[in-house]
């Protein structure tokens, strides 16, 4: 065992945010260095990689002024903690868990290593109780339960962000929403290379909402490495208030196409080989040891749902970033281009949306008896409808039979009046009624 | 002999300490995690370890163990959930609560409980590897005892209840034969040798077991974007398929999915036996968030434990949920290892890595004399749902069935997504002439025509893309009519209700109602009948 505090001044080289220390004697994999500059200013850094008495440190935060001669690396014999104390709570962090508030920071009961544990899949309980989001394209067609991880794929310029202040807003437990009661239990925020206008955007949001809330800020100014450690300590935050202190937890991660973005550049500067799009080969696990966060626990209450905001470079879904994540995570909300040029709002496309979890969270006991056949009869048709407009495009409604028309006019109605909800709330059976409604209308119930 | 740690890069260790063996297991760290050496060096030996390495520190200690990386084989595998090193999960909880500790040496399986032992063999006679000492139940299971180590005499053999080590037999040159043994992952169990047959495997799945049949001892993969139904039809598989034992690899996938599973499978029961569905299921789990060298070694430790059922002469099925992520995991150690890579990074073994596996499964004759077989189907998980990619193009040299999962499919909602001009299956014509014999004369007829009505299908619908279904002629859209049907309820099957399940018989009976009906409106129509008169009545 060495001494807890080791301060080196054998910088061999510094690449942008990576620098090689020489002679360092046991050295930790994943170790919080301290990197002091020659003007005294102190940074974290953290170890990457180390072949003998060579580490390699990852930078974590500017690493602009350093230099070989003055700099010095103290390292501290211990792995990157979140500090945790329900004292968090209603509380705005940095992407290194500074106060960003003017607040001093709180006293903390214990720590915890940010990258988490995985969690025993024995121990997982089976999510299956609704979260009412008041859009009727995900509770009726794609719907949350606690415990899920639900990504939203938009594209630039469409409304994500006001899609997922309204969840923030409305989403309450369906058990909940019978009792009258309010938003879900705490919010975490974790904001990741923002522009100032989008998080000024959800600051507001989170200062309407009447649930806890703990924000994690890191903004297209701050430093890129950050944004790889910020979700960390959200989620860490968010295991500690779910799975210790009981609380239901919705955790909101946007935009994470700049968290993998930030990771390909460290990779990058870490000359790594480099896999699709030069994203890192291990892009996948990465991203799964951020999302698998989510879930519930067997005999404990409290729940993680996580949801991740996905922006789709090029529109493209097949694109590494929301691939990787539709992989990873248990379906998807997709918005298109084409709804929100038609003033369609939310502009959700369903038919390549999808929630995983959605058939033990509905039915009798938990929405209603007839939503899982109404869900299926308006994809099925809808679905018919979308696929004839091809057809129309070609031969032209003229050409096309009675049926046909019919089918048409259903894809339309269905997207005019279930999709297009514009900023009111829905509740489960509201978003039911129409659904019916619209099905009955059209003679397409029952057959 | 201790060694220190002198380097570390992600998963893989470097480490000096002379004397060990290439694959030799490692003890590795203050916290004593589980590694392998993957390479040898003047010098030095580099490990790949199963477990994080964040918090470890050069210098530490590491040590042999002079074994491989086994897998401990004997009464108890069935009903129980095990990570990707065999570690038993429902333990390991219980010890450590919700989240998983790294590090520390556990049992792999217990052996504390309680055994009775039936003898085929007697104390004098000779025995040859692998030949039956006698059995154990193991649930509604005959677990045999196989002779272990080299031939021999056996000495003294127990009968009744076993002593708590396991002991079951001594040999006259002083050795000891226990009811558990250990078997290195990365070797295949010996058979006597392979045996070609087309036995089907029915899988409770119509598209499947009607229009792409698999074949006991067979290989099939299933390919599919995100979204297309991969696991849902893994565990369909899993739950309705006619074999003996199921072993289940989540491999780098979803704990939710795991948890679901377990639940699942402790209330229903298989439709075969009527016992309950967990009392033939082993599964093999490596979450997408457990460590990635340990998700390498999780498809190895399951195919092992598949091969021991097999050698009972038990049919076995191994399903891996999904391969991709286990060449994903190769991809990063052969990375982490600075390794040439090949194709999109992977390395240029993984093909024959790869290959090797798929030779595992099979009919063989074992070396008891008994008949067993070993059917694989794994799901793939092509990046962007493009099938060109060094994965998907491996694994088609190499299977015998390939069910495409099309995205276009399950947008619409249309389950199992199975494209059925894309799909196809080595084994159809020998599986159908067996289900002529087994269900009914006219299977391959009815395939056939089932066949042409859908290729028809698809030229008309070219057609109706330009002229509009109105201007297609009555017998066309009476054609239309049917094969929508097939598409909607017999090739779609909803895992959600009764439906979910399909026996033969029933597949047979759907099916031949559907052409029956569709020759009986031609007909009609061909005595001069409109559409909507025959459509109205038939409907």
């Amino acid at each position: 065992m060495r001494l807890s505090r080791h301060s080196y001044s054998t910088l061999r080289s510094i690449q942008g945010p990576l620098i090689f220390v020489e002679k360092v004697i046991e050295a930790r994999m994943g170790e919080v260095v301290s990197i002091v500059f020659p003007d005294g200013r102190e940074v974290e850094g953290e170890v990457l990689r180390i072949e003998r008495d060579t580490v390699l440190i990852q930078v974590i935060g500017d690493s602009r002024g350093l230099d070989m001669d003055h700099s010095r690396v103290v390292f501290t014999d211990a792995v990157k903690r979140a500090p945790l104390s329900l004292a968090v709570l209603n509380r705005t962090f940095g992407g290194s868990f500074q106060p960003l508030d003017d607040l001093p920071m709180f006293v903390p009961d214990r720590w915890a290593a940010v990258s988490g544990l995985p969690l025993n899949p024995v121990a997982r309980e089976r999510p299956q109780e609704m979260i009412e989001t008041g859009f009727s394209t995900i509770d009726g067609l794609n719907t949350l339960v606690k415990g899920q991880k639900l990504p939203i794929f938009s594209c630039a310029g469409l409304p994500s962000r006001e899609i997922a202040a309204g969840i923030l807003e409305h989403a309450r437990a369906r058990s909940d929403a019978a009792a009258g009661q309010g938003a879900a239990s705490v919010v975490v925020f974790v904001a990741l290379g923002l522009a100032h206008h989008e998080y000024a955007y959800y600051r507001q949001t989170l200062e309407r909402v009447r649930s806890d809330f703990v924000a994690f800020i890191n903004l297209a100014k701050d430093p890129v490495v950050e944004r790889l450690l910020a979700p960390r300590y959200g989620l860490t935050v968010a295991e500690y208030l779910a799975f210790e202190q009981g609380r239901d937890v919705l955790v909101v991660i946007t935009d994470m196409t700049n968290y993998c973005d930030a990771l390909r550049e460290v990779s990058t500067a870490r000359e790594e080989l480099p896999g699709r799009r030069g994203y890192p080969g291990y892009l996948y696990s990465d991203l799964a040891s951020l999302y698998e966060r989510a879930g519930r626990i067997k005999q404990r209450n409290g729940s993680v749902t996580l949801l991740p905001v996905v922006t789709m470079p090029e529109d493209d879904i097949t694109h590494p970033i929301p691939d990787l994540t539709g992989y990873i995570t248990e379906g998807q909300i997709v918005l298109s281009r084409e709804l929100h040029q038609r003033g369609i709002f939310p502009p959700v496309d369903v038919l390549p949306s999808l929630s995983r979890l959605m058939q033990r969270g509905i039915g009798k006991g938990r929405t209603r008896e007839d939503h899982r056949d109404l869900a299926n009869a308006l994809y099925m048709h809808y679905a018919s409808g979308r696929d004839l407009r091809r057809l129309e495009a070609i031969v032209g409604r003229e050409g096309m039979s009675d049926e046909d028309r019919r089918m048409l006019d259903f894809a339309e109605a269905f997207e005019r009046e279930i999709v297009h909800q514009g900023t009111a709330r829905r509740g489960i059976d509201q978003t039911l009624d129409l659904s019916r409604a619209l099905l009955e209308r059209f003679g397409l119930l029952g057959s | 002999m201790i060694g220190r740690i002198i380097g570390i890069s992600g998963p893989t260790v470097s480490v000096a300490l002379a004397g060990l063996k290439l694959y030799e297991r490692v003890v590795v760290g203050h916290a004593r995690l589980m590694g392998e050496v993957v390479r040898l060096e003047q010098g030095r030996a580099i490990v790949q370890v199963y477990e994080n390495t964040r918090g470890l520190g050069v210098g530490e200690p590491v040590t042999g163990t002079g074994t491989q990386l086994a897998v401990r084989l004997g009464p108890g595998l069935l009903n129980q959930m095990f990570d990707g090193l065999q570690r038993p999960l429902e333990a390991l909880r219980q010890e450590q609560g919700p989240f998983i500790q790294p590090g520390g040496d556990r049992s792999q399986l217990s052996s504390a409980q309680h055994l009775r032992f039936t003898a085929v063999k007697q104390a004098g006679d000779e025995v040859r590897v692998g030949e039956a000492l006698g059995f154990v139940e193991e649930g509604p299971f005959r677990h045999t005892i196989f002779a272990t180590g080299s031939a021999g005499t056996i000495d003294t053999i127990a009968e009744g209840d076993l002593p708590a080590d396991g002991l079951v037999a001594s040999m006259s040159d002083g050795r000891k034969v226990f009811a558990y043994h250990d078997w290195p992952v990365r070797l295949p169990r010996p058979y006597r040798r392979k045996l070609t047959r087309f036995e089907p495997l029915i899988t409770g799945q119509r598209c499947i077991d009607f229009l792409f049949p698999l074949a006991r001892g067979g290989s099939a993969i299933f390919p599919g974007g995100f979204g297309t139904g991969k696991t849902l039809l893994e565990q369909s598989i899993a739950k309705f398929a006619e074999v003996d034992i199921v072993v289940y690899v989540g491999c780098g996938e979803r704990g939710n999915e795991m948890a679901e599973m377990l639940d699942d499978f402790s209330v229903l029961s298989d439709p075969w036996s009527k016992r309950p569905l967990m009392s033939r299921t082993i599964i093999v789990v490596n979450t997408s968030n457990m460590p990635v060298a340990a998700r390498e070694a999780s498809i190895y430790t399951a195919v092992t434990i598949a091969e021991y059922y097999r050698d009972m002469g038990y049919s076995v099925l191994l399903l891996a949920d999904s391969l991709s992520r286990w060449a994903e995991a190769l991809r990063e150690i052969s990375s982490a290892l600075e390794e040439m890579p090949g194709e999109e990074g992977y390395p240029t073994y993984l093909g024959s890595r790869m290959a090797e596996f798929f030779a595992r499964a099979g009919v063989v004759e074992t070396l008891d004399g008994k008949i067993g077989s070993l059917t694989v189907m794994l799901s793939i998980s092509p990046p962007g749902g493009d099938f060109t990619e060094p994965v998907t193009q491996a694994c088609l040299r190499n299977t015998g069935a390939f069910f495409m999962l099309d995205t276009a499919l399950a947008h619409r909602r249309h389950f199992p997504a199975i494209h059925w001009f894309q799909s196809f299956s080595l084994y159809e014509a020998d599986v159908a002439a067996h289900l002529d014999k087994q269900v009914a004369a006219d299977w391959s007829a009815l395939r056939r025509e089932t066949h042409e009505l859908l290729q028809k299908e698809e030229s008309l619908r070219e057609v109706a893309e330009i002229v509009g279904t109105e201007g297609l002629q009555d017998a066309d859209r009476l054609l239309i009519r049917t094969t929508e049907g097939i598409r909607r309820r017999f090739l779609a099957q909803n895992a959600y209700t009764d439906d979910a399940f399909s026996t033969p018989e029933q597949t047979h009976q759907m099916i031949r109602r559907m052409i029956e009906a569709h020759h009986g409106a031609s007909a009609r129509l061909e005595k001069g009948e409109h559409l909507e008169q025959v459509l109205g009545e038939h409907r």
